[in-house]
């Protein structure tokens, strides 16, 4: 019991405040004034070579991806593999129950009448699809996250609203207190500051 | 006398920037030929197999008059994905397909040349082709005489004649106001042919549903099939969308639209590929499964026909090449993006919706495989040919973009997200 309960408060505190990188700041975070201005200094901090760092927008900007140099996403092969399970399951399914389970002959047809197995296969196909793509992008974005240290910038709750952000994480290589905030000014931050490691 | 439209009337100008050899087709270029080159085709195949067949015996014409509704019912259906494509366009307001709007135009522009290949076939192919259209068939056969009403010569060429009307007016009319938009720029025609399009489209629904009753599905008149529309639908589009590809893609090629067309619609285009590569599957096995279960004789007859002799291994090769294979080849964005991988994809498909139709109508002649003839490819080089001459003529005659429908910027900027 005590350890069902450990491993639950685990789980629990893992969603309430994720792994944190070490050290006195979680990262740096620059605001922008347009989503132009976003995309440019995007450009800038990908060919400054940093890799753990995000872009923060209120609406979708087209072509971020690129200029952040994001990778394709794992979310199109995770939906395969599930939906590819889901049709073998379904398929599996009813032909393990008609021929060996519980074998019926039903209107004289065999025993693994497959035409009769695609409605449910399919639909099982698209279930798993589904789920595959709901809960893997859940995953992939590390989903949910009910606290984040970038919470304790006031300025960032503009995130959602009118403001355009570059947060770069402490855990990154690259990162230097001093360099990278000189760096997200000379690409045209309206104002950066150091967010703290919010362990405390 | 026109008037020219007040001031105040919201009109587009002409995008800026961009190359005529994008927008027209430029006076000395190889396509302008594309309408020569076809009515050479045209009459060497549907010549060819005239004098082939009326020179031959009684079996001979049997095999013209099929082998020309195979191919005739190719490029119509090719046409009818095209006015499909057209007023789903105008139906959803859509920005991003704009401009290939103008491709799709061109291609069901041919609606009414294309009724020209079905009046042969109302005059001397009716007998060898509907064993119901003979005059003492419906004497000793109760079910066929239930059907009377509805399946006779008389009112099979009214029904023919009223889908090539409908289908004809809707192409000409459709494709007239959009190039007087090329021309006026005006607003209010991206207005009225949205407002047309939906009562359009029911009509194209009906008509097109009892055109595939009529010419395929009483082909065997005792069998019936409520789906069977949709399937020859759902193949036609598919088709359509293949050759939408491969004209973007050519087009390319050979140095036109090179500043519009985009890999971003390309890979539009090939997402409908896909989808109607899956919605046939949907449809020709909802077709197949709901017969085989219920196993009624008078339906089952159809699929008994075609899973026995050679004409098994066509149904085989049918599900797995119309379906297996291109849904698992077209899955990943890369192919829809790669003019080779694309266009290779479009080529085997409409081979593939070549043979689908093949096997809807080849069976009422060798019931009991597959007998490849000298007349199925003549009459389906001429029917292209067809083809060829009208969308080469329909090029030659407007810009290849609607140079001023109002959502021209929105879809020259289109990218998928």
């Amino acid at each position: 019991m005590a350890a069902l309960r450990g491993a639950l408060g685990g789980a629990l505190k893992g969603i309430l405040r994720p792994s944190l990188p070490p050290g006195e700041h979680f990262g740096a975070l620059a605001e922008f004034a347009t989503p132009a201005e976003l995309y440019h200094a995007c450009e800038g901090v990908r060919d400054a070579g940093y890799t753990r760092w995000d872009a923060h927008a209120p609406f979708p900007v087209h072509g971020l991806e690129r200029a952040m140099g994001l990778r394709a996403s794992r979310l199109p092969w995770i939906v395969l593999v599930m939906a590819l399970g889901g049709a073998a399951t379904g398929m599996g399914l009813q032909g393990w129950v008609s021929t060996i389970a519980y074998p019926l002959v039903i209107s004289g047809k065999p025993f693994f009448s497959w035409p009769a197995f695609i409605p449910v296969t399919f639909e099982l196909a698209v279930l798993g699809g589904a789920l595959g793509a709901v809960f893997g992008m859940f995953g992939i974005n590390q989903l949910p996250t009910l606290h984040h240290p970038l919470f304790a910038s006031k300025r960032f709750e503009r995130a959602s609203d009118d403001g355009f952000f570059i947060s770069i994480e402490s855990w990154d290589p690259q990162f230097d207190p001093g360099q990278t905030v000189d760096l997200l000014r000379h690409l045209g931050a309206k104002e950066v500051e150091l967010v703290a490691s919010s362990s405390s | 006398m026109i008037e020219p439209r007040p001031h105040s009337a919201p009109s587009h100008p002409r995008p800026a920037g961009l190359r005529a050899a994008s927008l027209w087709l430029p006076p000395d270029h190889s396509w302008r030929r594309l309408p020569m080159l076809g009515l050479v085709l045209a009459v060497v195949g549907l010549g060819g197999s005239l004098a082939l067949g009326f020179a031959g015996d009684a079996a001979a014409q049997r095999q013209l008059w099929h082998s020309w509704l195979v191919g005739s019912l190719f490029v119509l259906s090719i046409a009818l994905g095209a006015l499909f494509f057209v007023l789903v366009h105008h139906s959803t307001q859509a920005g991003w397909s704009v401009v290939v709007r103008r491709t799709a135009e061109n291609t069901m522009a041919m609606l009414p040349f294309l009724a020209l290949l079905f009046l042969p076939l109302l005059l001397f192919g009716m007998g060898d082709l509907f064993h119901w259209s003979h005059a003492g068939a419906m004497e000793h056969d109760e079910v066929l005489a239930g059907k009377k009403p509805y399946l006779n010569v008389t009112f099979f060429v009214i029904r023919t004649l009223a889908y090539f009307a409908i289908w004809s007016a809707l192409a000409l009319w459709f494709g007239r106001q959009s190039r007087l938009q090329d021309t006026t720029g005006d607003h209010e025609l991206t207005r009225r042919m949205r407002r047309a399009s939906p009562p359009a489209l029911l009509l194209f629904a009906l008509t097109l549903t009892f055109f595939a009753f009529d010419w395929l599905m009483s082909l065997d008149p005792h069998w019936y099939s409520t789906i069977f529309g949709l399937y020859f639908f759902a193949g036609s589009a598919m088709a359509f969308f293949a050759f939408l590809a491969l004209a973007g893609i050519a087009a390319r090629r050979a140095g036109l639209l090179v500043e519009v067309l985009s890999a971003e619609h390309q890979h539009d285009i090939g997402k409908l590929l896909l989808t109607f590569v899956v919605f046939w599957a949907y449809m020709a096995f909802s077709q197949y499964m709901l017969i085989w279960y219920a196993n009624l004789p008078e339906e089952t007859g159809f699929f008994a026909q075609r899973l026995a002799g050679s004409w098994r291994t066509t149904s085989v090769a049918l599900a797995i090449g119309h379906f297996v294979v291109p849904f698992f080849f077209l899955l990943p964005r890369a192919v829809k993006r790669s003019a080779k991988a694309l266009a290779a994809a479009a080529v085997w498909l409409l081979a593939m919706h070549l043979l689908d139709l093949y096997w809807l109508v080849m069976p009422n002649l060798h019931a009991t495989g597959v007998v490849p003839s000298l007349f199925d490819s003549a009459a389906l080089i001429g029917c292209c040919g067809v083809f060829l001459a009208a969308f080469g003529g329909a090029l030659r005659r407007q810009a290849l973009v609607p140079l001023r429908d109002p959502r021209l910027p929105e879809s020259l900027t289109f990218e998928n997200v």
